[in-house]
C-alpha cells in the first residue's frame, strides 16, 4: 500500500519559480556589453531585458559576473555606470525587467475571484545604499504594483509579497503565449514616473506617475553599480527558498526564447565553424547556383522566430559555399524565410561553385 | 517606452511560389530575417512603424 505524504509543505513543489534564467547563469548573446543606455534590448543574460524610457546621458556597462551570494548562484546580472546623468528629463527610465507568457501565470488566478498573492524574492547589492523599486504589472489589464527596496555594500535578500488582485472579476490573463505580465526592477526614472504617489498597497489601474516615486537614480554616479540573482516570483505569501535548477533545464527554457547554433560562450558573429549548421552535399553535385535547406531549432520556439544568419567568419547576413576537395568560400550571398516555430529555410541564391554552405544562426522569439 | 527599434528598412521575400514569406528587415542595424507572425516582437514593431506611417515595407524582389 502507498502511504501518503505528510510533509508535502517542507518540500516547496518544484516549478514554483516563474522566473526564468533567475541565477543568471545562461548568456546566450554575450557575457559583458558596454555603453548602453540609448536604446532597449535584450543584451547579454537570457530573459533579462533592459527597458529605456527618452534619451538619457547615462549609460553603463552589462555583464553576467561570477560575483554571486555563495550557496544561491555563482552568477549574477552587474550593471555598472560608465556615464552619470544628474539632469533627469521627465521621460527618462531605466528598467531590467522580465516578460511572462500569459500561459505561464495562469496559476496566480489574476483578475478573478480567488486571485492569489504574489512573492518576489531576490539578491541585491550595490555600491551604496540606493531605494529602487520592484513593479508587478498587468499587460493584460494595464494594472500594477510596485514596492522599493533598499540596498547594501552585502548581498541581501529581499521578500516582497504583492496584494492579491481579483480586479473587476472578469479579467484575467489571456491564456496564451502572449507577453501578460512583467517583473520589473525600476533604477532610474524622471518626473513622468516619479512624480506622484507610489502605488504599493493594492494592484491598480496604471497611472504612469505612480510606479516609481521615491526611487533612487542608477545614474547619479559612474561610482555606482547594481548586482542581482537569485531572483525568483511565486504565488503566495511566503518567499520559499530560491529554487536551484541545472543548467540544461535553464537553458532549454531558455532556448523557448532565443537560441543559436553557437556554442554556450561563444558570441553570435564570432569566427569559428563549430557548431555551424550545413546543408550537406554530394561529391560531383556542386552549382554557382541556388542552394538551400530548412534547419530545425533544438527548442520549439514560443512564436515563429526572427533569424539572424552568419557566415562563418562571422559576417551577416552571409553563408560560406563549400566544395569538396576545393575549399570554402565566405562572405556568400544568404537569407533566410519562412521560419515556424520549429524551423527555418536558409538558401544561398548565387555565390562561388559549391556543394552545400555552412550557417550559423540566431533564432529570437523573445517577448 | 516598451519598443524604440530603430528599423532603417524592410523589404518582403516570396517563397518558390511567389507568396510573401517573411521581412527582410535592417533593425538597430542588423539585418534580420522577420516572420509574418504578429506574435513576434519584430514583425509587430513593424507593423506599429508602418501603421504609424514612418515606414514602408518594400514588395519582394
Amino acid at each position: 500500500m502507498t502511504k501518503a505524504r505528510t510533509n508535502a509543505s517542507a518540500s516547496p513543489a518544484v516549478g514554483r519559480n516563474m522566473v526564468i534564467n533567475g541565477a543568471m547563469n545562461v548568456a546566450q548573446r554575450a557575457t559583458s556589453v558596454t555603453g548602453l543606455g540609448a536604446a532597449s534590448g535584450y543584451f547579454t543574460l537570457d530573459r533579462w531585458y533592459i527597458a529605456e524610457g527618452d534619451a538619457s546621458a547615462g549609460r553603463f556597462t552589462m555583464s553576467q559576473t561570477a560575483d554571486g551570494p555563495n550557496g544561491i548562484s555563482a552568477n549574477c546580472l552587474k550593471l555598472d555606470c560608465t556615464t552619470a546623468d544628474t539632469s533627469i528629463a521627465a521621460g527618462e527610465a531605466l528598467i531590467l525587467r522580465q516578460r511572462f507568457e500569459g500561459q505561464n501565470v495562469q496559476r496566480i488566478g489574476k483578475g478573478v475571484a480567488g486571485a492569489k498573492q504574489i512573492t518576489v524574492s531576490f539578491y541585491v547589492k550595490a555600491n551604496a545604499a540606493f531605494t529602487f523599486g520592484v513593479e508587478l504589472f498587468d499587460e493584460d489589464n494595464a494594472r500594477q504594483i510596485t514596492k522599493l527596496f533598499a540596498t547594501t555594500t552585502d548581498w541581501v535578500r529581499h521578500e516582497l509579497t504583492f496584494a492579491a488582485d481579483e480586479d473587476d472579476g472578469s479579467s484575467p490573463f489571456v491564456d496564451d503565449n502572449a507577453n501578460s505580465f512583467i517583473l520589473a526592477f525600476w533604477l532610474h526614472g524622471g518626473a513622468t514616473f516619479t512624480g506622484g504617489t507610489l502605488n504599493t498597497a493594492t494592484f491598480a489601474n496604471n497611472t504612469n506617475a505612480n510606479r516609481a516615486a521615491g526611487i533612487g537614480s542608477f545614474f547619479s554616479s559612474t561610482d555606482n553599480n547594481f548586482f542581482i540573482t537569485g531572483v525568483q516570483m511565486e504565488v503566495g505569501p511566503v518567499a520559499t527558498e530560491f529554487e536551484q535548477e541545472d543548467i540544461s533545464t535553464t537553458l532549454a527554457k531558455c532556448e523557448r526564447y532565443f537560441e543559436k547554433t553557437y556554442n554556450q560562450g561563444v558570441n553570435p558573429a564570432t569566427e569559428t565553424p563549430l557548431g555551424a549548421d550545413s546543408t550537406g552535399g554530394v561529391t560531383g553535385n556542386n552549382s554557382t547556383g541556388e542552394i538551400g535547406s530548412r534547419f530545425s531549432f533544438r527548442t520549439t520556439k514560443r512564436a515563429a522566430p526572427t533569424v539572424v544568419i552568419y557566415d562563418l567568419a562571422g559576417n551577416t547576413p552571409k553563408v560560406t559555399r563549400g566544395l569538396y576537395g576545393t575549399g570554402t568560400s565566405a562572405n556568400q550571398t544568404g537569407a533566410a524565410s519562412s521560419q515556424s516555430q520549429n524551423s527555418v529555410f536558409i538558401n544561398s541564391a548565387s555565390g562561388d561553385n559549391a556543394s552545400e554552405f555552412y550557417v550559423h544562426f540566431t533564432a529570437d522569439a523573445e517577448l | 517606452m516598451e519598443n524604440n527599434m530603430n528599423i532603417a528598412s524592410a523589404q518582403y521575400v516570396s517563397d518558390m511560389d511567389g507568396n510573401n514569406s517573411g521581412v527582410q528587415a535592417t533593425i538597430d542595424g542588423q539585418t534580420m530575417s522577420v516572420p509574418l507572425d504578429p506574435a513576434n516582437r519584430h514583425y509587430a514593431e513593424i507593423l506599429r512603424q508602418v501603421e504609424a506611417g514612418t515606414i514602408t515595407i518594400a514588395d519582394a524582389d
